[in-house]
């Protein structure tokens, strides 16, 4: 039997108590729970500062209330609407004829490489009239959807197409497999990345703001911008800790209820369903969404360059800021990964009560603003660590902080695809637990930890509040030279630092995709080899 | 063994991660520049200014000094925020900021060290810190933006009480969480008194002006046609048209003499307290008085100067200083901000 169900009831027996786990494991994910814990230990030292009164008449201002409805009610939306465009991209490429399927699949992880704030300018200043929710869910949904189309993505490369060859033997309708089996399956993965997108539209200003959707964020933003005052900004950071514990319980209550499924360890992709008359239309969606997500910005990055006067791109200086990109985004990239691994096996592999809170602990830091946690990493920097601050050390730790639950969530959803079975085998055969980890659990759950590290890297590539802080003096990555062009109006001078840091996202998509060919050539190999 | 196929990914992954290593190791080389001489004389200067536009005065502001300057470059507000957070263990030893109120709100954590008084006489009176812990570099103005085919002239406010006119409301728009907004209604508090400026505020609000996420975005609505007026600084149309066909960019600035919506704020700089270099940075805050910096400024920003005998040699159509006639504000004073804030949150403009 290729794959095996297994109700909640019956994956009982692999939630061994947090106890069970080996130590260096937990020792490894105590590590990466004390990096997450950073912020939230500054959020506490700063909004008591003022005393206890001064944090209740944060909490009780007229506004708060309402603001917290507001980021929710756009969470809610932009969430929905990504898990949607997310799944139905991810199968389109990966299980379908769809024409482009190959190209579709990189250009649909490139928005994520677009400032929220560069797609909220360019929507703004094309269609003024899209200002409010409507504006706001459209840019967040455009640059956030790659959030689940990645994970979704790794788990149908890592899921056998077994099951949904019966349903469809079985006599079930296209729509039927898709929604009753392949949804199913890649459902932990969806709700991982569902749950980074409204963690991430908690935390965005610079998108709201710009398409005047005052969110819970604005409070925050004006404490730090118009009064300088960090002790209400911390007082609603909290709020966002709690908001983003709460969301990420939830989560795990929605993953926690779907079946599971474990694959058998060597995926096997059947042929890709046709799309039949329907192809058109499928391709046309793609089309669109691609067309909304990076045409847009492209479209008026060429009209900046066309009539704007500060055209005169200076090639060693955005040589320079591309380089300095790639360098922190690829340190930011690993050392975050491998901090993650620990947590996302230990959540995938030893559900607890421990664990789960360390797997909550790391997603808070996602839902805070980069302000915020750029200053815990400043308040942590100039007391503890004097000798790195303002080096690329603490950079990438900030990096670490901030985007630990983006490989947190996909190594997870890897290593529960991973059937637990083979591990048991290595174990019987007299390996360690951390050969064990390393030579089967992890090559295992490869595809879903590249897909990890890829969205990481995008992500970090873009990141402006927390590199303003915590970058070396003069080391400016593309971000950073984009927010100096564009907060003096220079788009034209901006175009080319956007235009090369959504070509650089694309080398970790590019090399994944390489490497999953290879991996389906040596599968091919295999089967012919065995037959 | 299927192993060995799933292991290919991670080669891959492996051999990306390497690659991108190198690249980084590269531009380690290449990216970044030499770091502070051992000798620690370097001056780090945290600017809440933009690099596009103060950086070649830092260049000049190197040679004058004598000394290697580093700048970090940032919002005005973050930094400050970043420097309130580092505390005595900054390594700034100059702070360039957008705003008085940032200004006041490090001098008033006593985060900056007085300037002697030699560096400071340049400026004028008014534009100095009552403790001369910083003074003003350039100044500028609050203005209306309009845009002329949605305004008649005839129609443009003389004083902030017409724009409580019923024909404004949802015509004009503001930055909330913007500092030149809040050093704005800071004045408006100091000139109408609490009672004043709330009631003045609740009227605003009921006029159910345009929320926007700053100047710039203003500017722009405005020009677009889809907002008649805001509330802005002076200099931004100047940024504005210098990228774009001033023709075809429809803001005009319309100045408010005598009242507090033309309140004068200014952009400044201050020794950090922390500093273990005072002595040469207080040279650089003297260097940004000086006829050369405040040339720079007044040119390539379209700002006022703080130092009398400076006029712009570049054709700005900018009101001259002595016919704006602002209110009589203390600069200083505009850092009780949280006074500010927590009636903008009362009137429901926060």
């Amino acid at each position: 039997m290729p794959t095996t169900t297994t109700s909640p009831a019956r994956t009982h027996p692999r939630r061994r108590r947090a106890t069970g786990a080996p130590p260096f494991l937990v020792g490894w994910g105590a590590i990466a729970g004390l990096v997450a814990l950073v912020p939230l230990v500054y959020l506490v030292v700063r909004s008591l500062d003022a005393g206890p009164g001064a944090f209740l008449e944060v909490l009780g201002r007229p506004r708060t209330g309402e603001l917290i409805l507001r980021s929710l009610a756009l969470a809610g939306a932009v969430t929905a609407a990504c898990m949607v465009i997310g799944f139905l991209g991810a199968w389109l490429v990966v299980r379908t004829d769809l024409p482009g399927r190959r190209a579709a699949g990189v250009l649909l992880a490139l928005p994520l490489a677009v400032p929220s704030y560069v797609a909220g300018f360019t929507w703004i200043s094309e269609a003024p009239g899209l200002a409010g929710f409507w504006g706001a869910f459209g840019v967040l949904v455009s640059v956030s959807f790659p959030y689940v189309f990645l994970p979704v993505v790794g788990a149908l490369r890592a899921t056998d197409t077994g099951l949904e060859e019966v349903a469809r033997s079985l006599g079930h309708g296209p729509a039927r497999v898709l929604l009753g089996v392949t949804l199913r399956q890649v459902w932990p993965a969806a709700t991982a990345g569902g749950l980074l997108v409204a963690l991430y539209i908690l935390s965005d200003f610079g998108a709201v703001s710009l398409m005047r959707y005052d969110t819970f964020t604005l409070g925050i933003y004006t404490s730090y911008r118009g009064t300088f005052n960090r002790t209400p900004a911390a007082v609603l950071g909290c709020v966002l800790v709690v908001l983003a514990a709460l969301i990420t319980w939830g989560e795990a209550r929605a993953r926690g209820r779907a079946a599971q499924l474990v694959g058998r360890g060597v995926p096997r992709q059947a042929a890709a369903t046709r799309l039949g008359r329907w192809r058109p239309a499928w391709a046309g969606f793609v089309g669109l969404v691609i067309a909304v997500s990076l045409g847009v910005p492209a479209y008026s990055l060429t009209h900046w360059m066309v009539v704007g006067s500060s055209l005169g791109v200076d090639l060693p200086d955005l040589g320079d800021a591309g380089l300095v990109t790639l360098q922190a985004a690829a340190a930011g990239a690993i050392v975050t990964t491998v901090l993650a691994i620990p947590v996302g096996v230990l959540a995938a592999r030893y559900r607890g009560r421990a664990t789960a809170t360390l797997e909550t602990a790391t997603y808070v830091g996602h839902a805070l603003p980069g302000i915020t946690v750029g200053l815990a990493l400043v308040f942590l920097g100039v007391r503890v660590l004097p000798g790195i601050y303002q080096e690329l050390p603490l950079l990438v730790f900030g990096y670490a902080v901030l985007f630990l639950p983006l490989a947190v969530g996909a190594v997870r959803t890897a290593v529960v695809a991973a059937p637990p079975r083979l591990e048991e085998v290595s174990r019987s055969l007299g390996h360690s637990r951390f050969v064990t980890l390393a030579r089967v659990t992890l090559p295992l759950a490869a595809p879903g930890v590249g897909a990890g590290a890829a969205l990481v890297f995008l992500t970090i590539a873009k990141e402006l509040p927390a590199t303003l802080m915590l970058r070396p003096t003069g080391a400016d990555t593309l971000a950073v030279r984009l927010w100096s062009y564009t907060g003096v109006g220079q788009y034209a001078a901006a175009a080319p630092y956007a235009v090369l840091l959504v070509l650089l996202a694309a080398i970790p998509t590019l090399v994944l995709n390489r490497a999953f060919r290879e991996h389906d050539r040596a599968l091919r190999a295999q089967e012919k080899e065995d037959r | 063994m299927s192993l060995r196929t799933h292991s290919a990914v991670l080669r891959w992954i492996g051999a990306a991660a390497v690659t991108a290593s190198l690249a980084a190791v590269a531009g380690c080389g290449g990216g970044t520049p030499a770091a502070a001489p051992a000798d620690g004389a370097a001056l780090t200067i945290y600017s809440g200014r933009s690099e596009n536009l103060v950086g070649p005065l830092l260049d000049r502001l190197e040679k004058a000094v004598g000394v290697d300057v580093e700048v970090r470059y940032g919002s005005t507000g973050e930094m400050a925020a970043q420097l309130l957070e580092e505390g005595a263990d900054s390594p700034a030893d100059v702070f360039f900021g957008q705003d008085a109120g940032a200004l006041g709100a490090l001098s008033g954590a006593g985060l900056l060290a007085p300037l002697p008084a030699d560096v400071i006489a340049p400026a004028a009176a008014k534009y100095r810190a009552t403790d001369s812990t910083w003074v003003a570099t350039s100044a500028r103005a609050r203005v209306v933006t309009y845009n002329p085919d949605l305004v008649p002239a005839a129609d443009l406010p003389r004083s902030l009480d017409d724009l409580l006119d019923p024909k404004w409301k949802g015509r004009i728009g503001y930055a909330p969480s913007n500092a030149s907004w809040l050093s704005f209604v800071t004045g408006l508090r100091l000139i109408r008194g609490e009672d004043g400026a709330r009631q003045w505020l609740t009227a605003f609000a009921a006029q159910n002006p345009q929320r926007f996420d700053g100047n710039g975005a203003i500017l722009d609505a405005v020009a677009a046609g889809t907002l008649p007026a805001g509330l802005v600084n002076h200099y931004y149309l100047y940024e504005k048209t210098s990228e774009v066909d001033p023709a075809g960019y429809k803001a005009r600035n319309h100045y408010v003499p005598n009242d507090p919506l033309g309140l004068v704020n200014v952009a400044g700089a201050g020794v950090v307290e922390a500093s273990d270099n005072k002595e040469a940075a207080q040279r650089a805050v003297a260097f940004l008085l000086s006829e050369e910096a405040q040339q720079y400024l007044v040119d390539e920003t379209g700002e006022y100067p703080v130092v009398e005998g400076v006029t712009p040699t570049r054709d700005y159509d900018l009101a001259p200083l002595a016919s704006l006639s602002p209110p009589d504000v203390n600069l200083a004073d505009l850092s009780s901000l949280e006074q500010t804030e927590a009636m903008l949150q009362q009137v429901g403009l926060l």
